[in-house]
């Protein structure tokens, strides 16, 4: 059959050189064009951004392990958490997943060579550390107190920290996720192989593809506000300050028309990943897959109409509040409706356990939780009273870290025998799922209690009373810290010791699977064409099971 | 009072605090209704069809529209009774009864709250209340923005720089509870908090008179409109008066020079201060100089105060403006106001006298 040759192209025989061993020298990989190794790049930088801001994250609860503010003074407990946002919102959650993972395999699920615009996505890389690097040279020279969400008049007027400096690398940056989304979906457009037609794309494609929408129409605001922070904090043109002329409020509408939206850049590729992880590992297809797919373009959608539920008790007319409390639970459907279908998909499945699906199962149950508190703070009549206190921090790193980070990490164990040939050791991978799970729960559940107590966020010392539970965190922060710092080194550990992984380990029928592992440069020796459904599991997308499993036996007795 | 171990719920202290709770323990039902059934499905299915045999290959099984439709419509319809429910625990919770409310004024700065009664007792960092009184604040800040929060009475309100905020709340219970600021403000956010005392009346009236009141915000604000910034000289009516005659303006409509009307109130009356050419009234030349700098928050307050007393109005009665909501506050005139003072004809003419 003539698409047979195609179906199976790249699984047999793998070709000499792969897409690590194509070039050895620092040049080969700085001035590369292939997405394969900018993505290998990008995972470097997100991972040393991540680990930075963990290590914030954990000044952050050994200060409040105790009431007083003794460990950390005040100040610099303030440029700690202000610091920790910074790096781990702009310059881990944004990237990591789209221009990681999607970098890596956006171009390889949809039967392409290379993204459509390599140079550009070489340039989005290079704006990106142009951007880290300027804000991390903030950080060196003293840092910035005013909060992530650099409120106006203080971060305008008040503070004596590096906001302009951090400000600049924030804008900066913005334009590589403006370059990468453009990329997206200008490959998505263009570069689908034949018979790859729209409703057969993976939903993890989808996915991206309403990511890179919101990157597009959003990140544009956040740089026109930051232009406008720099207009009045260096120039005193009055736009923000009310004691020249400005409107404080004014900047949080535009903050948060941008800095909403980011919550879904965030938490939508994690989405997408979780899509791909419980359709693979229960080997079935997808359960409404047309209604995950829309859900996540709805999800783009209204995710611009609800920017001012931040808003609610900021002094904007409490018409404007019930309108955004009302669209705020309109966004909660489509949520809701990809848990039901995640759910329905295990229905008459074959549930595989492999440490990917661990942590999309973890994923389930955190999101779970993340979404309905979610509720809780969309409520106007609730909110007056949460909002501001660690209920609101509990909430966003439900969906932050139980939702974006867990799929992440999902995604990453899922991929990496096809990023490195190599299969990291899954009983470490199991443990390491389970501690990040329970560490996290441990971390952050106590907080919302804390929130509904009433303890403010942003606070260096806090009443006595409080203190239990903040110890409880504090624990729970220590195993979610060793639970992270795990696949490090057993992932790193795999680099050099793993065995072989194969081209498909789990006999998965993604266009990803059907290359080799590395994948070469050019991604397939033959451009595939594309006869099969997203998601058939079955012989009829041209997997030869039974080869399969005689593979596995013949292993089983060597 | 207090004790090292925390209840799931802070004390329940003010008119609206039980409805709070009640809307917090529906949000947690729900919850744990959306909850259970999602991960018992995900442990069941997850057991009962775990992987018996390597790469098998399940029937297929395509979505059903029905089960779609149900779980859109479900979750769409208990989302809506939670939009429902806050919004009606909203509005009560802004909505103030209508009995005369006690006034205290708020100026935040960094990093502590000064607040000062209707009566003149001043304060820093405590609140005192008498039980059972409806209170309304009046806040506003000299620097940063803060937020007045009180997370026993279920309430707070963002204090903006530029503009005033209302917060109302009736206690329910005697005790000390915390003051905290709710926005980020700086250095030492975490320690610009106190206490809010509720009182039993008498104990109240007690408090008041062993505190040295000074002047009253009213007396303040005549001080300043007559001597100090010298108000009166243009203001006090008479043969010199140039500038709009005071009394009985309050919660009248004003027609602006080149179009537009507001209605006067506390908001109207402090831009007028500090930025009156911006809003001239018909009939009257744009000769008044800002007071921009020259006053401070807490003197704007008493001036403000002062000019609402010349009205007879002691703040009780200030339409119910909805909480937070103010600097484009436009609440509609209650009644027609052919008898405006604001179209004084002598108020052009330019005094040749001096």
């Amino acid at each position: 059959m003539q698409t047979q040759d195609a179906i199976n192209a790249g699984i047999t025989g793998s070709p000499k050189t792969n897409y690590l061993t194509n070039g050895f020298t620092l040049k080969s990989w700085l001035l590369t064009k292939d997405h394969k190794r900018i993505a290998i790049m990008y995972l470097i930088t997100v991972s040393l951004f991540f680990f930075a801001g963990g290590l914030y994250a954990s000044a952050i609860r050994l200060e409040l392990l105790t009431p007083a503010s003794d460990l950390l003074q005040t100040g610099t407990y303030n440029k700690v958490f202000t610091q920790h946002g910074v790096l781990m919102i702009f310059f881990f959650l944004i990237p990591s997943i789209p221009a990681v993972l999607g970098n890596f395999m956006l171009p390889i699920m949809i039967g392409a060579k290379d993204l459509a615009l390599p140079r550009i996505n070489l340039l989005s890389l290079y704006i990106y550390w142009v951007g880290g690097l300027l804000t991390v040279y903030a950080l060196l020279q003293g840092g910035v107190d005013t909060g992530w969400t650099f409120y106006t008049p203080y971060s305008t007027t008040f503070s004596n920290t590096y906001v302009m400096a951090v400000g600049l690398g924030i804008f900066i940056n913005g334009f590589s996720s403006i370059l990468t989304g453009l990329n997206f979906i200008v490959t998505v457009h263009t570069m689908r192989a034949p018979g790859m037609t729209w409703f057969r794309l993976p939903l993890f494609v989808w996915a991206m593809y309403a990511v890179s929408l919101v990157m597009i129409l959003g990140t544009p605001v956040i740089a026109i506000t930051i232009l406008l922070l720099a207009l009045e904090r260096l120039v005193g043109v009055g736009i923000f300050d009310p004691s020249i002329g400005g409107d404080p409020i004014l900047f949080q509408h535009l903050f948060w028309f941008y800095s909403h939206p980011a919550v879904y850049i965030m938490i939508l590729p994690g989405m997408g990943v979780i899509s791909e992880l419980i359709s693979n590992f229960s080997r079935k297809k997808i359960f409404g897959y047309e209604f995950i797919a829309f859900s996540s373009i709805a999800i783009a959608v209204f995710g611009f109409l609800v920017w001012g539920h931040h808003m609610f008790v900021s002094g904007q007319s409490i018409y404007a509040g019930l309108v955004f409390s009302f669209l705020t639970m309109v966004v909660a459907v489509p949520s809701a409706i990809k848990m039901f279908n995640w759910t329905a998909t295990l229905y008459k499945g074959s549930v595989s356990f492999d440490t990917p699906m661990l942590y999309a199962l973890g994923f389930m149950g955190l999101f779970l939780i993340g979404g309905l508190t979610g509720l809780f703070l969309g409520s106007i009549g609730l909110t007056v009273h949460l909002t501001d206190t660690y209920f609101v921090v509990a909430h966003f790193h439900y969906v932050m870290v139980g939702g974006q980070v867990i799929a992440y990490l999902g995604g990453i164990h899922y991929w990496w025998p096809k990023m490195t040939g190599k299969m990291y050791s899954e009983f470490w991978g199991k443990i390491s799922a389970m501690l990040v799970f329970i560490g996290f729960n441990l971390t952050f559940f106590p907080q919302f209690i804390l929130g509904y107590q009433g303890m403010p966020r942003r606070y260096a010392s806090y009443p006595e009373e409080f203190q239990v539970l903040n110890i409880f965190s504090t624990a729970g922060a220590s195993v979610l810290g060793v639970g992270l710092i795990m696949p490090v080194i057993y992932l790193g550990h795999s680099l050099i010791y793993g065995r072989a992984a194969g081209d498909n380990p789990w006999m998965l029928p993604g266009l990803e699977w059907r290359t080799s592992s590395p994948p070469p440069t050019e991604n397939f020796e033959k451009t595939p064409i594309v006869t099969w459904e997203a998601y058939e599991f079955g012989e009829e997308s041209g997997l030869d099971l039974d080869e399969a499993r005689r593979r596995d036996l013949a292993t089983a007795t060597t | 009072m207090q004790t090292n171990w925390v209840p799931l719920f802070p004390d329940q202290a003010s008119t609206f605090a039980w409805q709070v709770d009640l809307l917090y323990a529906y949000l947690i039902i729900v919850s744990i209704a959306f909850t259970i059934p999602i991960v018992v499905a995900i442990f069941y299915f997850g057991l009962k069809y775990r992987e018996r045999e390597k790469y098998a290959t399940p029937d297929e099984m395509h979505g059903s529209i029905a089960l779609e439709t149900v779980w859109s419509i479900i979750p769409f319809v208990i989302s809506m009774t939670i939009f429902l429910g806050g919004a009606y625990v909203y509005y009560n919770q802004y909505t103030p009864p209508k009995d005369p409310a006690m006034e205290v004024y708020v100026v935040g700065k960094q990093w502590m709250w000064k607040l000062q009664h209707s009566t003149g007792q001043r304060e820093i960092n405590e609140l005192h209340v008498p039980l059972g009184r409806t209170v309304k604040l009046t806040m506003t800040t000299e620097d940063v923005l803060h937020d007045f929060s009180i997370p026993a009475f279920r309430t707070k309100a963002d204090v903006v720089p530029g503009r005033y905020t209302y917060l109302w709340f009736q206690a329910t219970k005697p005790g000390k509870y915390h003051l905290f600021c709710a926005e980020y403000c700086g250095l030492n956010h975490s320690g610009m908090g106190g206490w809010v005392y509720v009182m039993e009346q008498r104990d109240f009236d007690n408090w008041l008179s062993g505190n040295v009141s000074g002047q009253t915000p009213v007396e303040q604000g005549r001080d300043l409109f007559e001597n100090k910034l010298g108000c009166a000289s243009c203001h006090a009516g008479g043969p010199q008066q140039r500038g709009a005659k005071l009394e009985g303006i309050y919660g009248k409509e004003v027609k602006f020079v080149g179009g537009g009307t507001a209605t006067v109130n506390d908001e109207y009356i402090r831009n007028s201060i500090l930025n009156p050419s911006s809003q001239v009234v018909e009939g009257f030349s744009p000769i008044m100089p800002t007071f921009k700098g020259q006053v401070t928050e807490e003197q704007l307050v008493s001036l403000v105060a002062y000019i609402k007393s010349l009205s007879g109005v002691t703040g009780s009665s200030t339409p119910a403006a909805p909480a937070s909501n103010s600097a484009s506050n436009s609440t509609p005139a209650p009644h027609g106001n052919a008898n405006t003072q604001a179209s004084n004809p002598n108020a052009p003419a330019a005094n040749s006298n001096r």
